[in-house]
């Protein structure tokens, strides 16, 4: 899932006005994944996000051949 | 203060401005409101108005004849889009699109031509807006110009694929856009056109390379 660091959120909410799976919802004044099931990792949160609160990382693998 | 007064107060564009301008500059200010996806401009059509962002992110591209996407700014609130062809009354050179739901205040074209006409401070302030988009757009000129950034983003897949004794590093494209020294548009613009040639498969939060050879031949050309 989409890797939140609480302590550098803003609580702005961009990311969760660009998630087209609402996936995300500001908690408390800071970001939080609400659903994980429908996040297509389309990294819109990462992109929009100004203080890098929210990341979405990618795992490099080999394709077995 | 109305929040429409207060909003526009913080702009570049208005910097400066006394109360009482700012107040009559407001009246010439209308709302428009757009949907996830919606489009806001269109690249070669006339341009009608300058537009702030209240709330929500606009993507600002242009698209080629091919149909691939590059993304040249993400505008967020307080940012402006449309200041080219709003000053020169060409078309649009750009497309832009509203990322989720999103609230602008426009300002007709002509209105925008008398606004800084009668007020200097706003023309300089128009400048410095120009000056940054300018200096943005020459980095991303760079980047796509003179840097075989796609070898770089290549390089890093390799060197970061996760070895048979555990996960490797989790990378995200911010991070691959700091190895390769260029921006995270044109690394999403590079393994989107990696994925077509079919050296690699995004799935979700995993790379997948399918074809080893021709990410090292990418490598090879580039260096």
């Amino acid at each position: 899932m989409p890797v939140i660091e609480p302590q550098k959120c803003n609580g702005c909410g961009l990311c969760v006005g660009v998630c087209r799976n609402n996936a995300l919802a500001v908690v408390n004044n800071v970001i939080t994944i609400i659903e994980t099931v429908e996040c297509d990792w389309c990294t819109d949160c990462e992109l929009v996000c100004t203080t890098g609160a929210i990341i979405c990382p990618f795992e490099i693998i080999l394709q077995e051949s | 203060m109305s929040i429409q007064l207060e909003y526009l107060k913080n702009l570049l564009y208005f910097s400066g401005v006394s109360f009482a301008e700012l107040e009559s500059i407001s009246k010439l200010v209308f709302e428009k409101t757009a949907d996830r996806a919606e489009m806001l401009l269109l690249e070669g059509e006339p341009a009608e108005n300058l537009y702030f962002v209240a709330s929500g992110v606009v993507k600002v591209f242009k698209t080629s004849v091919e149909g691939k996407e590059q993304i040249l700014s993400i505008v967020r609130p307080g940012e402006s889009f449309n200041d080219i062809s709003i000053f020169d009354s060409k078309p649009n050179p750009v497309s832009a699109q509203a990322m989720g739901p999103v609230l602008l205040y426009g300002i007709k074209r002509n209105e925008m031509e008398a606004i800084v006409q009668n007020h200097p401070q706003i023309a300089l302030n128009v400048i410095k807006v120009l000056v940054k988009r300018v200096r943005h757009l020459l980095s991303l000129i760079e980047d796509l110009s003179f840097k075989h950034v796609i070898g770089r983003v290549a390089k890093i897949l390799i060197e970061h694929i996760g070895g048979e004794m555990g996960r490797g590093p989790r990378l995200t494209q911010q991070e691959m856009a700091a190895m390769a020294g260029t921006v995270r548009e044109v690394v999403g613009r590079s393994l989107k056109e990696l994925e077509e040639a079919g050296a690699i498969k995004l799935d979700r939060h995993r790379i997948i390379i399918t074809d080893k050879e021709a990410l090292q031949k990418l490598i090879e050309v580039s260096s």
